[in-house]
C-alpha cells in the first residue's frame, strides 16, 4: 500500500514539477538574455488560463482552449514588452522588481475588471478523463500523464530550440555577450520580444493546463511564481538544464514531504502533533532545501561563478 | 538638502497636528489612519537603511514585519487566556505588558535577520532579491499550516497590550506612543547614517570592492545593517497588531513585503522621511481611490509604473523641483 502511494506521489511531484519547470523556463530565460527579474510571470500564467477558460466557454474546445492561452499570453508578453519592459532593461534590479511589481497589481485587477472576482473552471477533454493502469496495480489520472508527457515535449522541443535553430544561436549569444551580437548586425530589441514572447507564453500554458485540475482565478499565479524563483535558484540563474532539475527536486520535495513526513514524524511524536509538525515543516521544505543548496553553491547548482 | 530638511519639519508638524485634529473634531478613523501612517512609515525607515542606503534589496521584510507581530500577538494570547506558553527552560505564560513584549520583539526579530542576513548576504543581486523572498514566503506557509495560533484565520487579541499608567486603549495615546517609536527610529538611523559606520555602509551602496580594498569587512557591515533593518521592521510589527488588536499570516505575505518597499521608493529612496511620506501617500490613495471603485490597486500599479519610468527620485523630490522654480 505505502509503495503504491509512493509511486502515486512521485508522479505528482514529476507532474507539479514539470509545471514548475514551464514556469521557471520561461523565467530564467529572460533573466539569462535580457538580465531582467521579471516578477509579472506569474501573470502571464493567469492570462493564459483566463484565455483558455474564455475560448473553452465560447467553443467548448480544450484543444482550441490551450492553443488560446499561448497565443493570448504570448500577445499580452509581446505588448508589455514594447510598452513597458523595454524601457527596464537598463535599469538596475531595483526598478524592475518595482515595474513589475506594479504591473502585477495592474494585471490583476485588470483581470478582476474584465473576468469577475469569482474563479472560473475549465473542463478535462472527454478522453483525457479517468485513469490509466501503469505497472500491475498502479493507476493514475490520465490528464497528469498528459501534463507529464506535454512538459517533457517542451522541454525537448526548447533543448532542440536552443541548440539546434538560428533562433537558438542568437539567444545563447545574447546571453554571453548582449553587445556583441548587437553590433554583428542582429536586431537585439527584435530578439528580446520573440523571448519575452516565448517565456510569456509557456507561463500562459502551464496556467490554461494547471487551471483545468486547479480553478481559474486572479491570483493564482504568483504561488507558483516565488516557487519558480525558488527553482531558478536552485539550479541557477539563467540555466535551462539547472531549471528542468530544479523545477522536477522542488516539485517533488514539496510533494512527498508534505505527505511523508506527518507520517514519518509519527514514529517519534503522538500523531496529532506529528501530523501538525509535520505539515508545518513540509510546507517549509523546499525552502529549507534552497537554503541548503545556497550553503553549498550560492550560484545554484548550475549557475554561473 | 535644506530644502529636504524644511519639508521635514513639515511632515513632523502634520505628524503631531492631524491626529489632535482628528481628536478634536471627534473624528477617531482620522486618528487610526495616522497611526497606521507613522507604523507603516517605521516598517519603511527599517527597510530604507538596508535598501536605501547600502543597496541590500531585500524583497523579504515582511519576515520581520510579521514576526514582531506574531510574538506580540502569541505574547499577549497566552497573557490574556492565563494559559501556559512554555514551561521550559522556565515557567512562561506570556505577558500583554509592552515594556516586556517590545524588548522581545527586538531580540527576535534581530535574531531572525540574523539568521536570514547570515544565508542571503553569501549572495549578491538578483539572488540576494529572490532568497529574501523565499525566507518571508517560507515563514508565511509556515504561519498558515501551523494551527495553535489560529493558522490561515489569523489571531485576535481582545485587549491592546498595557502600559503603566498610560491608557493605551485610547487611540490618540496609543498614536502618542507610535509616533514616540517614530522619532526614536528617526533618532537612531539619523545617527547611524552619519557615523562612520554609516559612511562605511553608503559606500558598499555604490563600490563594495573599493570598500573591501580600504580593509572593511564589508560582509560584517552588511549583516549588521540588515540586523538593524529588520529589528526596525520587526518593531513596526509589533505595533501594527497592538492597533488591529489582530495579527494573520497576511501580514507574512510577499505582497506585505512588496507594500513596504513601495513607501520608500514613492518616498524617494535614501531619504530619511521618505518611508513616512511613501506611506502616507499610499493610506490616502487607499481610501481616496478605494471610495470610488474596487479596483484601486490597479490606479496604485498604474502611479507607480509611471513613477519607475518617468519621475525615478520619489515624491518628495517633485516637491524639491517646485519649491526651486518658485524661488
Amino acid at each position: 500500500m505505502s509503495s503504491i502511494l509512493f509511486f502515486e506521489q512521485l508522479l505528482n511531484g514529476i507532474q507539479f514539477g514539470t509545471m514548475l519547470f514551464l514556469m521557471s523556463a520561461g523565467l530564467t530565460l529572460i533573466f539569462g538574455v535580457m538580465g531582467l527579474i521579471n516578477l509579472a510571470h506569474g501573470s502571464f500564467y493567469m492570462i493564459g488560463a483566463f484565455s483558455a477558460a474564455l475560448i473553452a466557454s465560447l467553443t467548448g474546445s480544450f484543444w482550441l482552449a490551450l492553443l488560446a492561452s499561448l497565443s493570448g499570453a504570448a500577445i499580452a508578453g509581446v505588448l508589455i514588452e514594447i510598452f513597458i519592459i523595454r524601457r527596464l532593461y537598463r535599469r538596475d534590479h531595483l526598478d524592475q522588481v518595482l515595474a513589475t511589481f506594479a504591473l502585477i497589481l495592474l494585471l490583476s485587477e485588470g483581470v478582476r475588471w474584465c473576468f469577475g472576482a469569482f474563479p472560473l473552471y475549465l473542463d478535462i477533454p472527454e478522453n483525457l478523463n479517468g485513469t490509466l493502469p501503469i505497472l500491475d496495480d498502479i493507476i493514475y489520472s490520465k490528464y497528469r500523464l498528459f501534463i507529464i508527457f506535454m512538459g517533457l515535449l517542451i522541454a525537448a522541443g526548447l533543448y532542440i530550440l536552443i541548440t539546434k535553430t538560428r533562433l537558438g544561436v542568437r539567444i545563447r549569444a545574447g546571453q554571453n555577450d548582449r553587445q556583441m551580437i548587437s553590433a554583428l548586425g542582429i536586431d537585439i530589441s527584435k530578439l528580446y520580444t520573440i523571448v519575452f514572447a516565448l517565456g510569456a507564453s509557456l507561463a500562459g500554458l502551464a496556467g490554461a493546463m494547471i487551471g483545468a485540475i486547479q480553478s481559474v482565478e486572479v491570483g493564482m499565479g504568483e504561488p507558483i511564481l516565488i516557487l519558480a524563483f525558488v527553482v531558478i535558484v536552485i539550479g541557477g540563474i539563467g540555466s535551462i538544464k539547472g531549471a528542468l532539475i530544479g523545477s522536477i527536486l522542488v516539485g517533488v520535495t514539496d510533494t512527498i514531504g508534505r505527505i511523508f513526513l506527518p507520517e514519518f514524524l509519527k514514529v517519534f511524536m503522538e500523531p496529532a502533533s506529528a501530523t501538525s509538525v509535520g505539515s508545518s515543516i513540509g510546507s517549509m521544505l523546499i525552502y529549507i532545501l534552497m537554503a541548503l543548496i545556497l550553503i553549498i553553491k550560492p550560484s545554484g547548482l548550475f549557475g554561473k561563478t | 538638502m535644506i530644502i529636504e530638511k524644511i519639508f521635514n519639519k513639515w511632515i513632523l508638524l502634520f505628524l503631531f497636528t492631524i491626529p489632535v485634529f482628528g481628536f478634536v473634531f471627534e473624528e477617531p478613523y482620522y486618528i487610526t489612519l495616522t497611526t497606521k501612517v507613522v507604523i507603516l512609515g517605521i516598517a519603511g525607515i527599517g527597510l530604507n537603511l538596508a535598501l536605501g542606503y547600502c543597496g541590500l534589496i531585500s524583497f523579504g521584510h515582511a519576515a520581520f514585519f510579521g514576526i514582531g507581530g506574531y510574538v506580540t500577538g502569541i505574547l499577549s494570547f497566552h497573557a490574556l487566556n492565563s494559559e501556559l506558553m512554555f514551561s521550559w527552560p522556565f515557567v512562561s505564560s506570556g505577558s500583554s505588558d509592552m515594556l516586556v513584549i517590545w524588548p522581545i520583539v527586538i531580540l527576535s526579530s534581530a535574531f531572525l535577520a540574523l539568521i536570514i542576513g547570515l544565508l542571503s548576504l553569501r549572495t549578491t543581486g538578483v539572488y540576494f532579491i529572490m532568497i529574501t523572498l523565499a525566507f518571508a514566503q517560507m515563514l508565511y506557509f509556515f504561519a498558515i499550516s501551523w494551527p495553535n495560533y489560529g493558522g490561515e484565520d489569523g489571531l485576535s487579541i481582545y485587549m491592546r497590550n498595557s502600559l503603566p499608567i498610560i491608557n493605551t486603549m485610547d487611540p490618540l495615546t496609543f498614536y502618542f506612543i507610535c509616533l514616540f517609536w517614530l522619532l526614536v527610529v528617526i533618532f537612531i538611523s539619523a545617527k547611524l547614517i552619519n557615523s562612520s559606520f554609516g559612511m562605511a555602509f553608503q559606500a558598499i551602496k555604490q563600490n563594495e570592492e573599493r570598500v573591501k580594498s580600504v580593509g572593511i569587512e564589508t560582509f560584517k557591515v552588511k549583516l549588521l545593517v540588515f540586523v538593524i533593518s529588520g529589528t526596525i521592521t520587526g518593531l513596526a510589527g509589533s505595533l501594527y497588531t497592538d492597533l488591529n488588536r489582530f495579527i494573520s499570516p497576511s501580514v507574512l505575505n510577499w505582497q506585505m513585503s512588496g507594500e513596504i518597499m513601495i513607501f520608500v521608493i514613492l518616498g524617494g529612496i535614501a531619504r530619511l522621511y521618505g518611508p513616512i511620506v511613501g506611506a502616507a501617500f499610499f493610506i490616502v490613495l487607499e481610501q481616496t481611490l478605494g471610495g470610488y471603485t474596487e479596483n484601486w490597486q490597479f490606479w496604485l500599479g498604474l502611479i507607480l509604473i509611471l513613477e519607475i519610468l518617468y519621475v525615478r527620485t520619489g515624491i518628495l523630490s517633485l516637491f524639491e523641483k517646485k519649491f526651486k522654480y518658485e524661488k
